[in-house]
């Protein structure tokens, strides 16, 4: 199963929107609450990453029987240093980032406690790719 | 404790009740930070906040806690009510701050998560 969502920049009334689908859809599927849970929790602080911090871009899901992957991938300005990002605390969140509850520096690491497998592409100025699996056994 | 217990205790109004008010509450979680919110395991839990926008309610639904309260009479928007209405949600709204509110449920004893 295949589907895409588009991220517009600053767009925050809709940060949300995939993830939540991403939620009917597995709930359809019957897969464990807990398993959805993590999976929705880590695609959200993406969704809201990706539109708090990149210019544009895309969400792929695709669903099969024994996993879940999700791409985000962005148009935006990169993230210069990887380990600073993965840091609890670190974030160079806006003041409008922060006043929707987020900016906080969790983010990159609540994805990284919530799936099985992350990998993150980057390239200062030209934007970056995160890749999310959770395993459904 | 029981929703409706909550609400007397806060002189709390209802702003969205789908659910069964009757339902019990286990923790009492109160924060600002949504990111803070979504690493909670737990779940059965009232989410206690002054932050009131889309983003709250959508942060319940990813985190599956059914239960928010707004503190200092905090307004929900249309479209806040609506979201949490299609999630079955209840919120409640209380005029008091949050240290009032958390102090008096604590002592009515909700317990808290960490």
């Amino acid at each position: 199963m295949h589907n895409e969502f588009k991220v517009v920049e600053g767009d925050f009334a809709n940060a949300g929107k995939a993830s939540s689908d991403i939620k009917k859809t597995l709930k359809q599927l019957n897969i464990d609450n807990q398993k959805i849970k993590k999976i929705v929790v880590a695609v959200y602080e993406a969704e809201v990453n990706a539109i708090a911090h990149a210019y544009g871009g895309t969400i792929y899901v695709d669903i099969d029987q024994d996993k879940i992957v999700v791409v985000i991938d962005d148009v935006g300005p990169g993230i210069p240093d990887m380990d600073k990002a993965m840091t609890k605390g670190f974030s160079t969140a806006s003041a409008k980032v922060r006043e929707m509850g987020f900016g906080a520096g969790m983010g990159l690491p609540n994805i990284k406690n919530n799936v099985d497998e992350l990998e993150i592409k980057t390239e200062v100025g030209v934007g970056t790719e995160v890749k999310m699996v959770v395993n459904f056994q | 404790m029981k929703i409706s217990e909550i609400a007397k205790i806060l002189d709390a109004r209802i702003l969205v009740s789908n659910s069964n008010l009757d339902s019990r509450i286990k923790y009492g979680f109160a924060s600002d930070l949504m990111s803070d919110v979504l690493t909670l395991d737990e779940e059965e839990i009232i989410l206690i906040t002054g932050l009131c926008n889309i983003q709250t309610i959508r942060t319940a639904e990813m985190a599956n806690i059914n239960c928010l309260l707004f503190v200092r009479n905090k307004q929900a928007s249309e479209e806040m009510i609506e979201l949490a209405m299609e999630n079955d949600m209840i919120i409640l709204q209380c005029e008091y701050s949050l240290f009032r509110t958390v102090g008096l449920l604590y002592e009515k004893g909700l317990r808290p998560v960490y």
